[in-house]
């Protein structure tokens, strides 16, 4: 098992990467090249259930619990910027364990300066996805000290 | 992407080209606005969200912190100097809009919130006492959630059937299974005049006629209209009709219910308070006439002064000015969008509102919207709160532009240059 990044680190490393573009036209382009490269979701786990709620695009995610503790999210888009959206979030939290998600605040969001374009922007369902991400970690982590 | 369905070429491109009005100066009349002359991201703001709502002129945001700064008190319930001349203000902004839409007696505009609350009123206030079991309500299938749940809600509650006119894949009602729907249970149509996700403007009067030919009572939801057709409610013989003063450079939180006062007579008050009321005891209570009967509570004073000073500064230009620049940069922007590859428009009524809505194969409606953000072009994604229409053309959202009065040949220009950089960023 490769070892895993601090999501510290992971956010360090996002900010460092647009810190490198120098105005938003740049960023876009980053975020749009992220969106792109995602790899889809099967289209029969694009189920209604599956279906993140609070976003104006459509937005489906999973999760399942892994071995070692740890969660794997998969989440896709009909919207290229927020494919890319969740290539970022995804990169934070796919693969943490359910407590480390559950104390790492996102403060990538507002590092990458562009929080007037992205956190603010509600109807792109960043804030939709997180508290997704969250639930899932708090389900999984009930029933992980439960002994499930 | 998204499979388009059965998208028309827009009549527009094989017409002559539609010709300005004489000397209209958008340009000055965008200078009165002070909200445009602001920048984002250093661009200077195109605004083409005015089916949302429309920024306001000059002279309206001047009425309004005037009448704050030297006029503003209650209104009807004061003997002082203040709450006499507020109250005058107030019933001279009801007379303003009375004669804006040509309504019989002042009495019969009622002051609301907005749209949705003149349409909720005549739901509950008109809807209650005289739909009931076995009854229909017909609506159309292009309209706003506002003109749609209320009538789903009271047929539910009531046991009714709620009927729906279905559109043809130009976006415009047809008009032939409209008189197949209309029979003896229909006890009231409730009817856009202006599709908010379309901009297909319907044939009003024939809707209402047929509606009274079937002894049914009409409501017309005038949100998109009134901004830019000329409302002459004696003439059209609706029964009601709404809309909201922010979509008519008014200030948000006023809105109008028009109703016939035969109606406001019988209907019951959809609110209970203050200053409606003739005589309280704690076991019984009667109420005024209109309008005050259904105006309970402080209403919205300044707003509605607004909205006088808005009916005035359209009034100032004219509507049918108005309607013709509209009309013009409707062609240019339907002709130039007509030619980026990969866009569709979707409805292509013949009769149509300055509104565009489209999709493109390049991009999500939302990838539109957040890339001509960057370029400070304000457009409107989603689906419009008329989810209906969507499923219609199999679409979950569209992208809008909508242009007033005050948008200018090069807003349109700034639009087709955003859409280029969209694809060149998407593809």
């Amino acid at each position: 098992m490769t070892m895993t990044h601090s999501t510290d680190q992971i956010q360090a490393a996002i900010v460092e990467t647009f810190k490198t573009l120098p105005d938003w036209d740049s960023r876009y382009k980053h975020i749009i090249q992220l969106g792109k490269q995602l790899p889809n979701m099967a289209d029969a786990d694009k189920t209604a259930d599956n279906i993140v709620k609070g976003c104006q695009s459509q937005v489906w995610m999973t999760a399942s619990l892994n071995d070692d503790g740890t969660i794997t999210f998969i989440a896709d888009s009909d919207a290229v910027i927020v494919r890319g959206l969740i290539s970022l979030i995804l990169r934070l939290y796919s693969g943490q364990t359910p407590q480390t998600i559950l104390e790492t605040r996102p403060s990538f969001i507002d590092d990458i300066e562009m929080t007037q374009h992205i956190s603010a922007q509600r109807s792109n369902g960043l804030h939709a996805m997180i508290k997704q991400i969250q639930f899932y970690a708090i389900a999984y982590k009930m029933k992980l000290e439960q002994g499930l | 992407m998204t499979p388009v369905m059965h998208l028309n070429t827009p009549s527009h491109c094989t017409q002559s080209p539609v010709e300005p009005p004489a000397g209209f100066d958008a340009a000055a009349i965008r200078a009165q606005f002070p909200v445009l002359q602001r920048e984002f991201n250093g661009k200077p703001l195109v605004y083409l969200d005015n089916a949302a709502t429309t920024q306001k002129p000059r002279p309206v945001i001047d009425t309004i912190t005037h009448f704050y700064e030297h006029d503003y008190g209650t209104v009807r319930r004061g003997v002082y100097a203040l709450c006499e001349g507020s109250t005058r203000a107030y019933e001279e902004a009801r007379a303003k809009v009375s004669r804006f839409i040509n309504a019989p007696l002042s009495c019969g505009v009622i002051f609301t919130k907005g749209t949705t609350e003149a349409i909720n009123l005549v739901a509950t206030g008109y809807g209650r006492p005289n739909v009931g079991r076995g009854d229909e309500v017909i609506v159309s299938a292009l309209e706003h959630h506002a003109n749609l749940v209320p009538w789903q809600q009271l047929c539910k509650d009531v046991g009714a059937t709620l009927k729906v006119i279905p559109i043809n894949d130009a976006g415009e009602l047809d008009m032939a299974a409209y008189k197949k729907l209309l029979s003896k249970k229909t006890k009231l149509v409730a009817v856009t005049h202006v599709s908010n996700a379309l901009g297909t403007v319907n044939p009003i009067k024939a809707i209402i006629d047929e509606a009274h030919q079937a002894g049914a009572v009409v409501l017309v939801d005038g949100a998109q209209a009134a901004s830019h057709i000329p409302i002459d409610v004696q003439a059209l013989d609706c029964d009601f009709y709404c809309f909201s003063g922010h979509k008519l450079y008014g200030p948000s939180g006023i809105g109008v219910l028009y109703a016939k006062i035969c109606h406001l007579d019988e209907m019951t008050p959809y609110q209970y308070g203050g200053e409606m009321i003739e005589s309280v005891t704690f076991e019984e209570s009667t109420f005024t006439k209109p309008p005050n009967k259904f105006e309970a509570g402080t209403p919205p004073i300044v707003q509605a002064v607004g909205l006088g000073a808005a009916i005035d500064y359209v009034n100032q230009i004219g509507l049918p000015t108005i309607a013709a620049w509209e009309a013009y940069l409707l062609d240019i922007a339907t002709r130039k969008l007509s030619t980026i590859d990969g866009l569709h428009i979707v409805g292509t009524a013949a009769d149509k509102v300055s509104l565009i809505s489209f999709v493109m194969d390049q991009a999500h409606p939302l990838d539109i919207g957040t890339i001509l953000d960057t370029e400070a072009i304000a457009i409107r994604t989603g689906h419009h709160c008329a989810q209906p229409v969507m499923k219609r053309y199999n679409l979950p959202a569209t992208a809008r532009a909508s242009f007033a009065f005050y948008n200018t040949v090069d807003d349109v220009d700034r639009l087709v240059a955003g859409l280029h950089k969209v694809i060149e960023l998407f593809e």
